[in-house]
């Protein structure tokens, strides 16, 4: 992986703007897969027991869940080519059901693979440059960035090439294969945060400083689950060639004082805030101060080749803004919500970013079959290079489409049931896949998801409430990352029963927040009539450009607690 | 050991395909109607220690009882939420798993 061999050859589907495997990764990830099929081999024959098995399988993203084995496939910064997604709807149809799901760490489940298909599948994935390596286990996790990576007008630089690096400087790193806990990183390179860094055991935010020279901002400590903690900053501006040795220090610093002897105490969120963030900074600058750095010596020529991989692709020189595009929203009113709603500014005159929802109305978030996985890949080559990006919000983006051509994108997307207009809309729930799949669940999330959706399956009553983040989290592991939605539910068990906590003012931006408690659980059958209320009372309170969380935060908790409370006592049973 | 408040049958993963099973009368089945029911404790005992041979002989995985009701048809049913859904398949997506082949709702 740190080969500096230029020479390789680009193959078919491949675009020039994502990160390619070297022989040393080929070889390396091929080789994980032979020992893989060996301990599988082993374990099927009784020579390993399950206790022996089980941290083999976990790193190589082998879960055993509530109705079958379930494999999560890193997609490094949510970046797939075409011949990837391709690859994943074949493995889809050929090992599991004909589906995957798109999580929150912009990966790939498969919800029924069988033990003894397992290395075939990874086979399969390595032969694409994929792999499910560190998806699962006390290591450091896929590195997810900022869907819009390269492309966002709001850029100070593309995350993705310091993404990889990272990637790269972890995967199998010596020191930290045994972590205390899991640990995620994030990174984001634009003025606006769509990575939520702040809720990750590290957030790196690129940055210049007063004289032009990049550097990040080091957040450290945010994270989700049992105990959410909005991560402070350790590093105000670690200038990029000191990058890999100041996190070297953060981890060893966790490695050594993190606590082992209770996992909900482990991750290093807790000893961030439980040691304060001032010790743990001056921990971290005399780690860095006498380790021997030269070992993570930034090497600028490497950053450079890396770099390389994600150039932009070939653009056309077009003007700002398409003709066609305009006359095509006049005549297919359909198109022009999809556009208003689904397309985003791209750096680049003439072209777009499309996200397209993964959240039909009634739908499970995040799946798509394989023959939508394929239109997907199709359009991708059709209409944006061959790139695709997962965004954690589970939804897919093609973020090179020429406005010319949204029209024409818009309705091979429509005849695949892949162009709802609801981006960033109430209807665009995060939900993880909760008691339906998940064997730590403690009650499911998709039907609050899909009863929500339904009750808001008034499009143009969407896009009157505007931009809403709701999430929902079918236990307090937070996959759904319920704490940072503007309305965050949980999913818990209280007395044999399913009951649902449901938070307010949450955010996952920089100005991240952790949403608070708004009263007792209600049931499966509530969930959808409270959210209603408060969305209607935002309605009603919310000034000019207001967003849901603006109101929230103008008015109070309490106001909205109020709300229910007189709703109740209607009769509504609240 | 805990007081014995439901009969039981004992859960497993199958260690091949990681399908949910079921100790039956003569070994694991896929269908819950089919599940050997304890009826106190020392027969949930009795469970345990098949489960157990089953585990070092490498069949299955994750192996527990679960607590049951006896409907009218003989045939026991999960208490809890949780191992309704196993014995069924995903709520949302009815195709699939066992409810799938035995044509039957979620919970």
């Amino acid at each position: 992986m740190t080969a500096l061999d230029l020479r390789v050859a680009q193959r078919p589907n491949s675009p020039m703007t994502t990160y390619r495997y070297d022989a040393y990764d080929a070889a390396f990830v091929r080789e994980r897969v032979a020992e893989f099929r060996e301990q599988v081999r082993r374990r099927l024959s009784g020579a390993l027991t399950e206790e022996e098995f089980r941290p083999f399988r976990l790193m190589n993203g082998l879960y055993l869940q509530l109705h079958a084995y379930m494999l999560r496939v890193a997609i490094p910064y949510g970046t797939l080519t075409a011949r990837q997604m391709r690859r994943l709807a074949d493995i889809a149809d050929k090992w599991d059901k004909g589906y995957g799901h798109f999580t929150t760490r912009q990966n790939l489940q498969y919800n029924w693979p069988k033990l003894v298909d397992t290395p075939d599948i990874l086979e399969a994935l390595a032969d694409v440059e994929m792999h499910a390596i560190q998806t699962s286990g006390n290591c450091i996790r896929n590195v997810t960035a900022d869907h819009f990576a390269g492309v966002a007008p709001d850029e100070i630089e593309d995350p993705r090439p310091t993404a990889e690096f990272l990637r790269q400087w972890s995967s199998l790193h010596p020191e930290f294969s045994f972590l205390p806990r899991k640990f995620k990183i994030a990174v984001t390179g634009a003025e606006h945060d769509r990575a939520a860094i702040m809720v990750h055991d590290i957030g790196l935010r690129i940055v210049s400083n007063a004289v032009g020279a990049i550097g990040y901002q080091v957040v450290v400590g945010g994270g989700l689950g049992r105990s959410p903690f909005i991560g402070k900053v350790v590093g105000e501006f670690v200038p990029r060639a000191d990058l890999l040795a100041f996190l070297e220090a953060i981890m060893r610093v966790y490695n050594r004082f993190g606590r082992r002897d209770n996992k909900y105490k482990a991750r290093i969120k807790i000893l961030v805030h439980e040691t304060g963030i001032d010790e743990i900074r001056a921990a971290v600058e005399a780690e860095f101060a006498s380790m021997d750095r030269s070992i993570f010596c930034h090497d600028p020529e490497e950053f450079e080749r890396i770099a390389g991989f994600f150039a932009p692709p070939p653009y056309e020189s077009l003007a700002r803004d398409s003709q066609m595009l305009h006359a095509a929203k006049l005549e297919t009113p359909a198109f022009a919500n999809f556009v208003d709603v689904n397309v985003s500014a791209h750096k680049t005159p003439g072209y777009a970013i499309v996200t397209v929802s993964l959240k039909p109305i009634g739908g499970v978030p995040g799946d798509a079959t394989s023959d939508q996985m394929r239109v997907l890949a199709d359009a991708s080559e059709r209409f944006g290079f061959g790139e695709l990006r997962v965004s954690h919000e589970q939804n897919i983006i093609l973020p090179h489409v020429k406005q010319d051509d949204l029209f024409a994108l818009w309705r091979m997307l429509d005849a695949a049931g892949l162009a709802t207009a609801n981006a960033g809309l109430v209807s665009d729930i995060i939900a993880c896949p909760g008691m339906d799949y998940c064997s730590l669940a403690t009650a499911r999330s998709i039907p609050i998801a899909q009863a929500i959706s339904k009750r808001f399956s008034d499009m143009s009553r969407q896009r009157r409430i505007g931009k809403l983040g709701i999430k929902i989290s079918g236990c307090i592991n937070a996959c759904g990352h319920h704490h940072v939605g503007a309305i965050g539910i949980l999913g818990l068990e209280k007395k044999g029963q399913e009951s649902y906590q449901i938070t307010l003012g949450g955010d996952p931006t920089f100005s991240a927040s952790i949403g608070e408690i708004l009263g007792p659980g209600v049931t499966v059958e509530q969930a959808p009539d409270v959210i209603e209320h408060l969305v209607d009372f935002y309605l009603a309170e919310r000034e000019e450009g207001e967003a849901f969380i603006d109101t929230w935060r103008r008015l109070g908790h309490a106001r909205f607690k109020d709300v229910l409370r007189r709703e109740g006592e209607d009769g509504a049973d609240i | 050991m805990a007081s014995f408040k439901h009969p039981q049958i004992l859960i497993a993963s199958n260690l091949s395909d990681g399908e949910v099973v079921f100790l039956g009368a003569s070994g694991w089945e896929r269908d819950h109607r089919r599940a050997r029911v304890a009826l106190n404790a020392e027969e949930a005992a009795a469970l345990e220690v098949f489960g157990k041979r089953d585990i070092s002989a490498n069949r299955v995985v994750d192996v527990y009882l679960a607590d049951v009701e006896i409907g009218g048809d003989g045939a026991p049913t999960p208490v809890h939420y949780r191992e309704r859904m196993r014995v069924k398949g995903p709520s949302v997506r009815l195709d699939l798993g066992k409810q799938a082949a035995a044509g039957r709702g979620a919970p």
